[in-house]
């Protein structure tokens, strides 16, 4: 059981880092997948030099989706907005370390269309934010 | 108890394993059932054997098509206890049906103002319909409630009526607690009160017995791939003085009289209803659908599902941290919607996946009845003819190897 729920997944859903909301922040956005109803609100504080100082996730949802959003904020912590925009399914994807179906992709991909609709400061969270 | 050593040998699917090598455990046939080999190979037969189009043509294949497309038609009417096939529309599934009461029937016949009863525990297909209505037309939209152990709180539904609803609309039962509501009840009520009533039966006429002139229900909608029939067909029953008086649906060809250039009258019931080539190998199906369930008998069905469902219930409650909505098993058809304390259920349905275990996880297109209950999702396990208690061991044993993964 595997590959899904590596030991790694597991862990950052049960023991999330960074969990949470940011006050004061820059950026902040939330949204639902509208197919289960995970719903997360990502927390940006950004520097004077354009670079991610902090960033926080908060919401609820499956294992997946909050483990792949701990794990992003992680990853953009120290990152300039500019490759934040860049970022992309493949880079979840190596992040989490598995193979997911189209359904659980969804899952998977939540937390990086919330933090990509929120720096570019869009209305919506969609699909191709990160296709 | 059904003898399910045979039932399951009319349904191939129910051999296959998954990618793990597990036996498929289908448990979630409240999305769609299972199809038994006589429905699968009466929609082959067609095809092999009589497909043409119907209604127009006056060859062999065409007669044939159409005396199997309105013959099916017959079989359902008599299924649901129509007292005429007329009266039995065919359109995709019960959202269409839904739809084409609210747009032929709803659209004629109310204006800003009026009001639609609907209740907590509406399907997102008869609560969207009237979301779109109200928002076109300024018709008012209020609910019967929910109680906290799922049933629809009648006394509420009767001050509801003392506003003057011109129609009440509402599930026969729940797909996600499995309450069966007193339909014949609440339809007399609408009655007395001058309304008309809208039946969503996706999930009551695939496991009870439904009589629909007992019931005395104005319009009653179903879906055929629920009842062990093909996707893509569905039926709307009307009475038919209400079905004479709206005005078409969708125009087209099949559902005319006569069509001048700058005209058209309409056909008579219930073709005025069914315009373009229909669903006609899916029709078929569909009768075979009714033909085979009616040869079990469904009091049968009714019952064995009654069966498994109280000893879900009773193992699924035994396991900690697991809660299931919805009333007890006396007064629900074979759903078990539960939670799993600290796991999420798309957790749940992926996990016991691995052992070939089929449930659904998510809202359940039921999202304002979750936010009720404060929950975002649910995992699904549901049950028909062909389910066994064995099975039901099966999902017990995997809830608790996803509780001792998430340790």
């Amino acid at each position: 059981m595997d590959d899904l729920y590596r030991e790694v997944i597991i862990e950052h859903y049960k023991n999330p880092s960074y969990r949470g909301k940011l006050d004061p922040h820059d950026i902040s956005f939330a949204d639902n997948n509208p197919l289960c109803g995970d719903h997360i609100q990502v927390d940006l504080r950004v520097d004077a030099d354009g670079k991610v100082a902090d960033a926080r996730f908060d919401g609820h949802g499956c294992a997946i989706s909050q483990a792949s959003a701990d794990l992003l904020m992680e990853s953009i912590i120290g990152k300039p907005v500019e490759d934040v925009k860049q970022l992309n399914k493949d880079f979840i994807l190596e992040m989490l370390g598995i193979d997911l179906g189209p359904v659980r992709l969804k899952c998977a991909l939540l937390s990086l269309k919330v933090l990509k609709a929120g720096v570019y400061g869009l209305g919506e969270a969609s699909d191709s934010l990160v296709e | 108890m059904l003898n399910t050593d045979l039932i399951r040998k009319d349904f191939p699917i129910l051999e296959r394993t998954t990618a793990s090598g597990a036996r498929v455990v289908y448990l979630d046939s409240t999305a769609t059932s299972q199809k038994p080999l006589a429905v699968i190979e009466a929609m082959n037969d067609f095809y092999r054997r009589s497909n043409a189009n119907i209604h127009r043509g006056v060859h062999t294949l065409a007669e044939e098509s159409t005396a199997l497309y309105e013959g099916a038609r017959e079989k359902i009417a008599k299924f649901i206890n129509a007292a005429s096939a007329r009266q039995v529309i065919y359109t995709r599934n019960t959202t269409e049906s839904i739809n084409l009461v609210a747009y032929s029937w709803a659209r004629a016949n109310l204006k800003a103002g009026d009001l639609v009863i609907l209740t907590e525990m509406e399907h997102h297909s008869n609560l969207v319909p009237w979301h779109m209505l109200a928002a076109e037309r300024g018709v008012e939209l209020d609910f019967i409630t929910v109680t906290a152990d799922g049933l629809l709180d009648l006394d509420a539904y009767k001050s509801l009526l003392a506003r003057g609803p011109k129609l009440v609309s509402f599930t026969h039962m729940s797909n996600v607690l499995g309450t069966v509501n007193p339909a014949a009840e609440i339809i007399h009520l609408a009655r007395d009160a001058g309304a008309v009533t809208l039946v969503d039966g996706a999930q009551s006429v695939p496991h009870l017995a439904v009589d629909v002139q007992a019931l005395d229900a104005d319009f009653y909608a179903f879906s055929a791939h629920k009842m062990c029939g093909p996707t893509g067909i569905g039926a709307l029953y009307g009475k038919a003085e209400l079905l004479e008086a709206m005005p078409p649906f969708l125009g087209g060809g099949d559902m005319i009289r006569e069509v001048k250039l700058r005209s058209f009258r309409p056909n008579s019931l219930p073709h005025k209803f069914e315009a373009g080539t229909p669903a006609i190998a899916e029709a078929v199906g569909f009768g075979a659908a009714v033909d085979y369930l009616t040869k079990i008998g469904m009091d049968k069905i009714a019952a064995h599902e009654h069966a498994i469902t109280e000893y879900a219930l009773e193992r699924l409650e035994e396991i900690p941290g697991v809660k299931v909505f919805g009333p007890s098993a006396d007064k629900k058809g074979g759903v078990a919607a539960f939670t799993l304390e600290g796991i999420h259920p798309h957790d749940v349905a992926q996990i016991l996946d691995q052992d070939g275990i089929a449930v659904r996880a998510g809202h359940h297109c039921a999202q304002p009845l979750h936010e009720k209950f404060g929950i975002p999702a649910t995992s699904r396990a549901s049950f028909y003819l062909y389910s066994t208690k064995a099975e039901v061991d099966l999902l017990v044993d995997g809830i608790y190897k996803v509780k001792k993964l998430f340790g």
